[in-house]
This record gives structure tokens, sequence and C-alpha cells, in this order.
């Protein structure tokens, strides 16, 4: 099994399935020649050729609108906003068009595209090349939302968007692309939407997130783990929208401490939902009160390296939320 | 062929543009269909049997002219709200559209889920509509690129009004189309008012001349004058499927009826406006075009309005008589049911 990195993971999903499915196509700003601004599409140009690997215009809600028409034809597009940050002109193809397609038709017309998207800081981005905008569409019936921490996921996760008779925001970490690195199949095979993943048993503390700050998570439970035997259960959302709410409740009931982390700000972010869930369904089984570690509630994030460190979630911040609660 | 009047000497313009007789009459005979059912659907709101109707009056000519330039049977269509002589010319019909405006369980548009005008038919290739407008401009163009990648030689039609060609939307797919060259219509329904704000207040020049910044043609044809608007739409056609890109039309019209039944007009524009432009409609154009070439009488017309207001007395009665959807119902279509695409 190879060694490849986040980004591969997510260019070889969409090579494999547009050699499976020649329906399946990509578009966005700098995808073609240049094979994207991260190299995320790079070389697929030259093998599906120009039409199937789109460079548009600078034109995000055309971006996200043309793949709508297309996909209602009876296309598979991938839609790729350059960073997530600019994908703001399209919110109005994705939440009055894309997710309500199939609801507003009766069943009648349906929308499976895929829209991809980085999000994320820590490449000091500043405020627009550092955005997660999941809290933007989560909450809007009729999209599903991924938000892959792994390359495996990444890769799994893709393929089901694709395949994915309904329309997929499909949200990969920037700061991911070079930092993640593992064995990825080069089979072919599928991560289910709307399933989340235990990443690490555990009996004293839960965590739940999704993307980048997980692997703050994992390294500060080993540490845990090895220097005061605190034993962290860990689980990632993978789909944040519709939620895993069984595998929420499981997690929570395991050790009745609940740590949720995230970048995308703490006021009306998907830590909010996931605390409410548990709050409805276990409250009385719980030992502590459920804790939230995301990014501030500030604008966004500042490129000044000091302002930038603020911002991001990491180990030791992580580690430190995990301890507490683990004490209280 | 019919007898014609001795004035006119000259091959009739229809057959110039390859119509027969009998698909100019059937031109004329959905443009009447479209003003009844418009009419009728404004009653309905008044009596207080329907929520809300969203006119059309004053448009038809075009609409109608439009789908017959068309291949009905295989292009795409992308109307917007007031379309209802489109619709109603590609294949929809009158019980389809009183089940909608009644919101019942059996409206193919939506199931009783949309505001009437909210079209959409799989079956017809009637893509689904929205209320916020022009988001439909982008999907005409990505039915336009499909139909490019996969080879086929359709178009997409798409409609909006004046209002909407200043939109993002519109610059954007535009553009996208222009790039490509796809195989698209524009068609801009300029019926001068934006629910209450006249064109001087909307536009900063003409619409079809916002083509020339996307690199095809923008044609401005007289919307009451159905014949031309064919005969635009017909060569858009062409041009379209012989790969060489878009074409944008804006039909000159004027909206005869107010905004919608929630709209007074009369608090923005005058009654002898209104009155000028009703003197301009298409529809009597078309009857007296018809009857100087000997293929239409007063007694046909008295006949087809009979028959019109009968489909429609049949139309209603369905419509009111059909179920609405089951309040639980609210719950489905989200997300695909299990082996649902």
């Amino acid at each position: 099994m190879p060694v490849m990195e986040y980004i591969d993971a997510i260019r070889l999903a969409m090579k494999e399935e547009m050699e499976r499915d020649e329906n399946v196509f990509v578009l966005g700003e700098d995808v073609g020649v240049k094979g994207g601004v991260f190299t995320t599409t790079k070389g697929l140009q030259e093998q599906f050729g120009e039409l199937r690997v789109m460079d548009t215009p600078l034109a995000e809600s055309a971006i996200a609108g043309v793949a709508i028409g297309a996909a209602m034809y009876g296309m598979k597009p991938i839609a790729e906003m350059q960073y997530s940050d600019f994908m703001l002109p399209a919110t109005n193809q994705i939440i009055s068009e894309a997710a309500k397609i199939r609801y507003r038709s009766n069943n009648d017309w349906s929308c499976p595209v895929v829209v991809r998207a980085p999000i994320g800081g820590g490449i000091f981005g500043g405020l627009y090349h550092s955005q997660c905008p999941e809290s933007i569409f989560f909450g809007t019936p009729g999209l599903k939302i991924v938000a892959p921490y792994s390359a495996y996921d990444a890769k799994g996760l893709l393929k089901a968007a694709v395949r994915d008779p309904d329309p997929v925001l499909f949200f990969e970490n920037k700061k991911c692309y070079k930092l993640i690195k593992e064995d990825v199949p080069e089979d072919d095979y599928i991560v289910p939407i709307g399933k989340a993943n235990v990443l690490r048993e555990g009996t004293d503390i839960t965590v739940i997130g999704y993307s980048l700050p997980l692997h703050f998570a994992m390294q500060a439970a080993a540490e845990l783990e090895a220097e005061q035997g605190i034993s962290a259960h860990i689980l990632d959302l993978r789909t944040i929208q519709p939620l895993d709410r069984e595998a929420i409740i499981e997690s929570a009931r395991k050790t009745g401490k609940v740590l949720i982390v995230h970048e995308d700000n703490k006021t009306g972010g998907v830590g909010a939902e996931v605390a409410a869930i548990i709050s409805e369904e276990c409250l009385f089984e719980l030992d502590a009160p459920i804790q939230r570690l995301c990014g501030p509630d500030v604008p966004a994030m500042p490129i000044s390296p000091p302002m930038e460190k603020f911002f991001m979630l990491s180990k030791d911040k992580v580690k430190e939320a995990m301890t507490q609660l683990a004490l209280f | 062929m019919n007898a014609k009047s001795s004035s006119t000497t000259t091959q009739p313009k229809h057959e110039q543009l390859g119509m027969s007789d009998a698909e100019v009459v059937d031109m004329y005979k959905y443009m009447l269909l479209a003003r009844k059912f418009d009419e009728r659907n404004m009653l309905l709101q008044r009596a207080g049997k329907i929520n809300f109707h969203v006119s059309g009056i004053g448009q038809e000519t075009a609409q109608v002219a439009a789908a017959f330039a068309l291949d009905r049977e295989r292009d795409y269509f992308l109307p917007y709200y007031r379309d209802y002589g489109f619709v109603l010319s590609v294949g929809m019909s009158l019980t389809e559209l009183m089940l909608s405006a009644f919101a019942k369980a059996d409206d193919p548009n939506s199931g009783g889920r949309q505001m009437p005008g909210h079209f959409g038919s799989k079956r017809l290739r009637i893509v689904t509509g929205s209320s916020p407008v022009t988001t439909q401009v982008p999907h005409a163009v990505g039915i336009a690129l499909a139909a490019k990648m996969q080879k086929k030689d359709i178009v997409s039609f798409v409609t909006f009004g004046e209002g909407s060609s200043n939109q993002g939307d519109f610059h954007e797919g535009l553009n996208f189309a222009g790039v490509q060259k796809l195989p698209v219509i524009f068609m801009c329904e300029n019926n001068q008012y934006a629910i209450s704000v006249p064109t001087t207040k909307q536009l900063g020049g003409k619409v079809a001349d916002r083509a020339q910044g996307y690199g095809f043609p923008g044609i401005r044809v007289d919307g009451n004058d159905a014949l031309e608007v064919y005969r635009v739409v017909k060569e858009a056609r062409e041009r379209a499927v012989r790969g060489e890109g878009p074409t944008l039309i804006e039909a000159m019209m004027y909206r005869l009826s107010p905004h919608s039944t929630s709209d007074n007009d009369l608090a923005y524009r005058t009654k002898e406006e209104v009155d000028e432009n009703w003197k301009k409609d298409g529809i009597p154009k078309m009857k007296a075009y018809l009857i100087d070439y000997g293929l239409w009488s007063e007694e046909q017309e008295e006949a087809l309005l009979r028959e019109i207001s009968q489909q429609l007395k049949n139309a209603i009665e369905k419509g009111e008589q059909a179920p609405f959807p089951k309040p639980e119902d609210t719950l489905l279509h989200v997300y695909a049911g299990e082996g649902e695409v």
C-alpha cells in the first residue's frame, strides 16, 4: 500500500472516478493547465482533456451554477472553489438551488454535484485564505457536508461524494494537504457518508471533532496516556451533515466527559449542535459540563504569526483542555 | 392553401419562415389559451380559491413564439415565473397548472410545494426553478455544457426579466457560455418593470447590447410580433446547433397586469400608460394576421373561446377536487431514498 499525502489521495479519488465514469468532470479556476493552485488537479487535464478538466472564468457563482445545471442534466461535476473563503458568491447557488432541487421538484429532479473547497488556516493566509465556512452551510437540509481528517478518508469520502445522488460539500483541509502522509490503498474503496469513525478507544474522556484539530487531539491523547494515564476516546465525525447522532451519543456515554474541537469559530458552529444532541439524549449520563475548544469569535484569522498562532488550535491547547476535563 | 386577401401578393411571412398554416394557427391557439388561463387565475385568486397568481399577460406572444421555434421534443427549457405561455406550448397541461395553482399533491411541478409559476417537469425537460431571480441562467449554461460534452445537437433555452439582467448570475452565465461557445439561448422578456421599478431606473443601456461584451450576438426584437420572435429564436437555435455559440435575445413587451395578485400597479404607473400598451398587444395582431390570410375567422375564434372555457372549467374542477399532499409528506425528498438517484 503506497504512502501518500492527503492532497495526493484527493487527486487519486478524482482520477479514479473520472476513469470509472465519463460523466464525472472537474471545473474551477486554475484547475486545468496549472493543475490547481495547490496541485490538487495536477495531471488530470493531460489525462482527460480540456473539457473534462475545465479552466473556468473567475466567477464562483457560475462555477457552482454551471455545475448544478450539468448535474441536473445527468453529469457528475466536481466544482472546485479555490479557497472556501471565495465560496460565498456561490452561496445562493448552493443553498437556494443545489440544496432544494430534489425537494422543490418533489423528487423529479436531482442535483448530484460535488463542491470541493479547501478550509482552514495555519498557512499564513490571513483573513481570506484561512476560513472555515462550515457553519454557513451547516443546518441547510438537502446538503451533505464532509470534512476528512485523514488521507484514507479523503479519498474514500470524495469517491462517495461523487457517487452520491445529492449535493455534497467536500471541505478538504489545506494544512493537511502536505502534513498528513499515510498508507492509502490504490484500489477502489469508499468511506460512507454519514458515518462517524472512532479514531481511538478510551475510557476517561471523549473528544469529538473533524478535520485538522483531531490530529492535535490524537497527539495529545498519546501523551496524556503515557504521562498521566488518561485514556481518551476520540470520535471523528467525518460527515458533519447529516451528523451521525448514534455515534455521537454512544461516544459521549462511553466516558461521560465530552470535549468538542473545531477550528471554525465557536458560536453557532458544528460543536453547538453536537452539544445539543448530547444534551437532548444523554445529559444525565454526563459527569462534567460539555466543553468546546474552537476558533475564537473574531471575523477571521489574522496573518501576523503570533496572532495566527493565537487563533489556531494546537496539540498543546487541545491537551490542556483534555487534561482539565479529565480532572473535573 | 386557403384563399388569401388580395392585398397580399408576397408569400406570407410564416411560410417564408418555414411554418405551415397549421403551425401558425396552433401558435395562435396557445397564445389565446395562455391569456385565458392567466385571466382565470386572477379571478380565482380574487375569489379566494387560490392563494396567489403571478401574471404573464402581455408576454404570451413572445413566449409561445419562442417555444414554437425550438425543438419541443428534445431541447431543455428554463422558463421564469411568468412563462405560462411557454410551458403550455411545450406540453404542460391546464390541469397540471391548476394542480399547481391549488397546491395539490399531484402538481407535477413541485407536488404542491412551490408557488405557482415555479415550473418543473423532467418529462417535458422543464428544469425546476426557484424564486431568487436569475439563478436559472448558469443552470442553462451547465445544461448546454453537458450537451456539448455529450455531443448532443440540442439547445437549452432560458428566460428572465430585464430586472434579472442586472444580477451577477446573468453576467457570469453569459460570459461562461461565450467563452465555451455553448448551445444556449438567453431570452430576456423585457416587460418594462421589475415589480414597480421601470427600465429607466434598472438599465443604463440596452440589455441586448450586453451580449457584445461576452462575444456573441445580442438581438432586440418586438416581443408583440410573434413571427419576428419565432424568426430570431429559430436562427439562434440554428447557430447554437452549428456550434457557433449562444445568442442573447431581448424581446420588448409590456407587463399589462400588475406584478402579482399582491400588487397595486397604479401606485407606480398610470392607467393611461397601461391602456396605451394594451393597443400593442400581440395576440389581436396575430389574430388579424391569420384572418388576413384566410387562416382564421371570427366563428373559429368564438368556437375556440368556448372550447378553452370548457377546458379551463374541467381543469379547475380537477385542481379543486384533487387531494392536498399529506401533511407529513413535508418530510419527504430532502435526500434521495434508498435506491433513488
